[in-house]
């Protein structure tokens, strides 16, 4: 057990005892450390002008992510590597990010460009990107001034300037030496941070503190903070737990551990869900996804959380853990009410179960909301149909945003069973929609629309999976079997 | 038209693609802005305790808990101001800095809370007990009109013929109404202040402003002090778009009387859901509209209600209808016209200043009058368009101004229509429409015609002050502010120019009313025109001062000595650095500091009689915007936009271009995805960026060409013969609402006017195409 946080600021290592746990590295740089070009914008996670990157040790060199600082909390950075903008110019010479920012008029009133430069940074390690790709690291980053073109243009540009030498010995060693497998455990003002090391750990920490907050990413725990003043008492972090990041292929089916993040699951996703691989990618920005969870977005339980229409469509099992019992059940009995769950004190999400695609199934998923990138629903619509000669044997139609709870349509879905997979029947389940659902108006939508758009987006399944038409705005080519 | 003689040899600074005098500062995050100023000993943080209701007389207001709070020092409330309460911009006194009796709006502030930490200062604020009697609640445009049309500012009508008989006898007329929300800054930075108490009552504050005059004026009225012992400083805006023309006041008079009471000094900075509740917005306005027209699509007559929910006090919302009817015409002569303005009082945020300034509402107006005409009699709205454009003999404005920029605009149009290949590109998608039954594309060119100058003619004059020191660096300031556009380049550049210098050798200091005083707002697009021509000005008294030195030195005639290259040739005589020649001037104790001044000529305005000049030239432009459109939810890309603007000559290609491009995208965003949304309490429910969605990455038109139109120098004697910039831009986003329009259109056959309001959500639009559909 160790009561200390040690993490790299740049070359400099850190030791913080006593640190209030859910005190944000943005706070700390800007007040503590004075590393003021990392700038506050809305300390929710969707402005990105706090942006950072917080490197790991992976496969012998240091691995890069984009995070949000403004909704990360400091003892969550242990073990690891922190860069903000001042690290970036050696002796007087910029970072290509920031020298193609400078060349392409990238920046105009200033504030959100270190954040931007971030990005760029972290995006530059992997050489030369696709426009797709840059759009994608560039989404959690918001300009109100340039309209974007000339960054854009700078993140193309970065990787034709020369790229500066670099020599991260010593801080990975660093890193290494630090990596000492020990629970993480650090108490103030009436707060305390744990961060088990085993599944075993975790699950009898999080039996024996069943008020304990389980911090599984933290894309919305942060705001409870930031946005609510709460104080989290216990707070239980899975990011350190031994094999819950890990996706296993179980033969019928993925075993998604827990603290798995957007970003890790994206890839395996897609491969056998296309459009669940597309959901994922424009759930938050490169920063949220990088740090959020599949499996906080599910215990969340939010009613608008992107992933679970998906999962439930695809017929996904939840593994909950109490001590050391384990049960398992279908992800769509989990959701009980309008932020109630099925989940007993104590007890916590070990893995996603996610079941390979059936022969002869047809799946498709839709997000629809104001903004294509960085946005929440205001109605996502996934839906499962087995063909059996053109017969529907079984179909699993779950919405979000249109009920307490992620919700399959069970009248609809009665509707088509039975049926050919035609017009006539997806009209008829259109209609059932009615019964399975009364959406509520808000700022994301009317409940007119939402439910105007939960029947088209039946619609435009069985359109897209009975004639080739160009259907989909999202520029993005997603290929389905 | 004169263009300027280029002094032989001199490197030209001015009309180059200099870059942002901080981009190097922004990408290093070496840039500092208010909050990241190192903290002064001492420093108390505030937070404001914020009204829960829209209309409700104040009963009780119970603030134990929060004055026993650890670490917090003091509370504040209306009782506490020595001077008056009051922080209105316009002398109106109709906004209290506090509220006393009365509550106005969700989110109007109660009260402040000084304490040790900022953290302490949020807590303790959520600990107030309020009793409120609730009053009855007039929240939006409709429910104000029928409450009896209370306004906050007296209406104003433009009017020139006979608008209603024109209208009566055209063989044909439309009447309807459009709808178009407001919009929040979302300025990167949020407003902060920080106060610094000096000896005897000074008061020395940093900024977050475009208008650093009136937040000292502001400050001082509410601390009872002479302006003269307030300071007010702003090195840079993290953005501004208006947001901080008049809202900055709030929150420097409140770290200023904490400031004052305390004797320490005190920052406030809200957060991003505080600011978003507190600050007005730009005014989301509903217009009435009647049009007369003949069966060429030409208006004959037209008449415009233009009605704005101003919020519960008058803030800028005289000006900003003024200016929406001052563009009701958009780029079109109508036969006859008449149209009044209604600044109707609710119980929402006061609405404000923002980035064209009323002129956008205008010109969607305009142009769905436009649309109108064109479904009505089958035409390509770009011909009923150039069918109205101003030109020879239709060049007076519902005001009473010649337009004499109607050729710039005739040409704009002209090349635009053939570069963008527009009419090749319309059939294009109209057969591509045939056969494609879920996405449907659509295509609209639509021009900008805005209005360079305050309306408010007396704001149109500008100061600065410049010193050369003796190594030949040059020490600058004028009255306006940085905020993101590059004023401060340009003014570095207009400056080096005329003294011959590199820029390096101009350092643009933080703006400040104790360096040059009696500043306007650096707003309605003025900034260059205004303090490039002041800052010239000075360089120009200094240039005259040295020429004549040297000239009588060396014996010479003035006109022989040249500024050029950071060298000074006097005739034949001497060849100097400019630094030696500074030395020599000093020794022979020339004076080496200068004061600039300027004052827009021509302009005038008589707003009850709706007559006059009020602008002192006309900035245009015209963008073509294709869009896809999704007609089973509605959503849609922008996949192409094609602009062509007028910036005159421009002082920095690459500037400009970064205002034009960025002003389409925040109109755009306007136009499409940013919705302010309140709930039937009154409460703004979109308070941040993850419910309020500006324009992500992904966003921006897949295909942006934009230029700057060549060979049109401004026909006024403006700085270099440039154009202003900030503002116009952002109405070129307008093609993009019509672009989706068109495709909504298809869905019946083009045969019934779209009517699309703002903004555009897909919801809007999917709405739109299912009483479309219903009626093809």
């Amino acid at each position: 057990m160790r009561n200390e946080v040690r993490f790299l600021l740049g070359d400099e290592p850190v030791t913080l005892t006593g640190v209030d746990p859910t005190t944000t590295l943005l706070d700390w740089l800007r007040d503590q450390r004075r590393r003021t070009g990392t700038k506050e914008g809305c300390a929710e996670g969707d402005c990105g002008a706090c942006t950072v990157a917080v490197g790991k040790p992976v496969d012998g060199g240091i691995e890069y992510e984009a995070v949000n600082a403004c909704i990360r909390f400091l003892p969550t950075l242990d073990g690891t590597r922190v860069l903000t903008v001042e690290d970036l110019a050696k002796d007087g010479t910029l970072h290509p990010a920031q020298q193609a920012m400078v060349d392409c008029h990238g920046s105009q009133c200033g504030f959100c460009t270190p954040g931007f430069v971030m990005s760029l940074w972290v995006l530059h390690q992997d050489g030369p990107a696709s426009p797709q790709r840059v759009d994608d690291a560039l989404a959690g980053n918001l300009c109100r001034c340039t309209g974007y073109r000339p960054i854009a243009d700078a993140a193309q540009k970065m990787a034709e300037l020369p790229a500066p030498p670099r020599d991260e010995t010593a801080a990975l060693a660093r890193l290494q030496a630090w990596a000492d497998g020990q629970t993480l455990d650090v108490s103030a003002n009436g707060q305390r941070f744990v961060a088990p090391t085993t599944l075993d750990e975790f699950c009898d920490l999080a039996a024996a503190h069943p008020d304990a907050c389980i911090l599984s990413g933290g894309t919305d725990v942060g705001l409870w903070v930031t946005k609510q003043l709460k104080r989290l008492g216990t707070v239980i972090y899975t990011g350190k737990v031994a094999g819950l990041d890990a996706i296993t292929d179980a033969g019928d089916h993925l075993r998604i551990g827990a603290a798995v993040t957007y970003t890790q699951a994206q890839d395996a996703l897609a491969a056998l869900y296309p459009d669940m691989g597309e959901l994922v990618r424009r759930i938050g920005g490169q920063q949220v996804r990088n740090m959020g969870t599949i499996g906080g977005n599910v215990a969340n339980g939010s009613p608008i959380g992107d992933t679970p229409p998906a999962l439930i469509a695809a017929g996904a099992g939840l593994e909950l853990r109490l001590g050391r019992g384990v049960r398992v059940i279908p992800l769509e009995r989990f959701f009980l009410d309008y932020r109630k769950q099925d989940r007993w004190p104590g007890e916590v999400v070990t893995a996603i179960l996610l079941p390979k695609p059936a022969p002869g199934s047809q799946f498709r998923a839709y997000k629809v909301s104001k903004r294509f990138d960085q946005d929440i629903s205001a109605v996502c619509g996934a839906f499962s149909i087995q063909l059996d000669g053109g017969v529907v044997r079984a179909a699993r139609l779950a919405y979000g945003g249109m009920a307490g709870v992620p919700k399959r349509a069970a009248n609809a879905e009665a509707v088509l069973v039975g049926r050919p997979w035609d017009e006539a029947a997806v009209r008829d389940a259109m209609a059932a929609l009615a019964q399975d659902f009364t959406p509520m108006s808000d700022m994301r939508a009317s409940a007119a629309y939402r439910a105007k758009v939960a029947a088209n987006l039946l619609y435009r399944c069985w359109l897209e999976t009975a004639a080739a038409l160009p259907m989909r705005l999202t520029g993005r080519e997603v290929a389905h079997a | 038209m004169r263009d300027e003689p280029k002094l032989p040899g001199n490197t030209t600074l001015v009309h180059e693609p200099r870059p942002h005098d901080s981009a190097i500062r922004h990408v290093t995050g070496e840039a500092l802005y208010v909050d990241d100023i190192r903290e002064p000993a001492g420093l108390l943080h505030l937070c404001l305790g914020l009204s829960e209701r829209a209309h409700a007389r104040v009963l009780s207001l119970d603030l134990t808990a929060v004055r026993t709070h650890p670490g917090v020092v003091a509370v504040l409330t209306a009782a506490d101001v020595p001077g008056v309460n009051d922080i209105s911009c316009m002398g109106r006194m109709d906004e209290p800095l506090f509220a006393d009796t009365l509550v106005e709006h969700v989110g109007q502030p109660l009260f402040a809370v000084v304490a040790e930490t900022r953290d302490a200062a949020r807590r303790a604020a959520r600990l107030a007990r309020v009793a409120y009697e609730d009053l009855p609640a007039i929240l939006d445009i409709p429910a104000a009109k029928q409450a009896g049309a209370a306004v906050v500012f007296p209406p104003m009508t433009l009017s020139r013929g006979d608008a209603a008989s024109a209208i009566e006898t055209a063989p044909h007329s439309v009447t309807g109404t459009v709808v178009m929300g407001g919009q929040e800054h979302f300025y990167l930075e949020s407003q902060v202040a920080m106060a610094l108490p000096g000896e005897g009552g000074e008061m020395m504050l940093h900024v977050s402003t475009q208008h650093p005059s009136e937040v000292q004026h502001v400050v001082a009225h509410l601390l009872g002090l002479p302006t003269a012992l307030v300071t007010v400083e702003v090195r840079r805006m993290g953005g501004a778009f208006g947001g901080k023309e008049t809202q900055a006041n709030l929150f420097a008079a409140t770290a200023a009387l904490a400031a004052h009471l305390t004797g320490r000094p005190a920052k406030l900075r809200p957060d991003r859901d505080d600011d978003m509740v507190l600050t007005g917005k730009r005014h989301d306005f509903q217009v009435d509209y009647r049009v007369g027209f003949d069966g060429q699509g030409r208006i004959l007559g037209a008449d415009f209600l233009f009605a704005a929910r101003a919020g519960y006090a008058a803030d800028l919302s005289g000006p900003i209808t003024d200016r929406a009817l001052f563009h009701c015409d958009n780029a079109y002569s109508y036969g006859a016209v008449h149209a009044t303005s209604l600044a109707l009082k609710t119980h929402t945020q006061s609405n404000t200043a923002f980035r064209g300034f009323g002129g956008p509402q205008g010109m969607v107006a305009a142009e769905r009058v436009v649309e109108e005409v064109a479904y009505s009699l089958g035409l390509d709205p770009l011909d009923v368009r150039k069918a109205n454009l101003y030109g020879p003999g239709r060049n007076v404005t519902p005001y009473h101004q010649v337009v004499e920029d109607w050729d710039v605009l005739a040409a704009i149009i002209d090349q635009l229509e053939s570069e963008s290949d527009y009419r090749a590109r319309r059939a294009d998608i109209r057969a591509w429409n045939q056969a494609s039954p879920v996405l449907k594309r659509g295509i609209a060119l639509t021009p900008v015609k805005f209005g360079i100058s305050f309306t408010n003619t007396a704001y149109n004059q500008a100061g600065a002050l410049l010193h050369v020191y003796r190594d030949g660096s040059v020490h600058l300031n004028h009255g306006g502010t940085e905020m993101g556009q590059g004023l401060f380049t340009k003014v570095a550049q207009v400056v080096a120019q005329e003294l011959g210098i590199g820029l390096d050798r101009v350092r643009l200091m933080a703006t400040n009313t104790a360096k040059v005083p009696n500043t306007s707002a650096t707003a309605a697009s003025s900034g260059s025109d205004l303090n490039g021509m002041a800052a010239r000005d000075a360089a120009q008294t200094i240039k005259a001062r040295l020429t004549a030195f040297a000239a009588e030195k060396y014996g010479v005639d003035g006109a022989d000595v040249r500024f050029a290259d950071g060298r000074v040739r006097v005739g034949a005589a001497a060849d100097l650095a400019f630094a030696e020649l500074l030395e020599l001037a000093y020794q022979a104790r020339v004076q080496l500091s200068a004061t600039g001044f300027y004052k827009t000529p021509k302009i005038h305005w008589d707003r009850k009689a709706g007559r006059g000049r009020p602008f002192y030239y006309f900035a245009c432009g015209a963008s073509v915007s294709e869009v896809t459109i999704d007609t089973l939810t509605g959503e849609y890309r922008v996949d192409r936009v094609d602009i062509l603007h007028d910036v005159g000559r421009s002082l920095n290609p690459a500037l400009d271009i970064g205002q034009v491009e960025g002003g389409f995208v925040q109109g755009m965003g306007w136009l499409t995805t940013e919705e302010l949304w309140w709930d039937a309490a009154g409460r703004l429910r979109t308070h941040s960026p993850s419910t309020y969605k500006i324009p992500a990455c992904s966003d921006r038109p897949r295909i942006f060409n934009v230029k700057l139109l060549d060979g049109h120098p401004n026909r006024e004697e403006t700085i270099h013969r440039s154009k202003a910039v900030g503002e116009p831009p952002l109405m070129l986003a307008i093609s993009v609402l019509h672009a989706l329009s068109d495709a909504v259109a298809s869905v019946a056959d083009h045969r019934h006017p779209p009517r699309l309001d703002a903004p555009a959500t897909p919801e809007r639009v999917l709405m739109a195409v299912e009483r479309l559909k219903g009626l093809a």
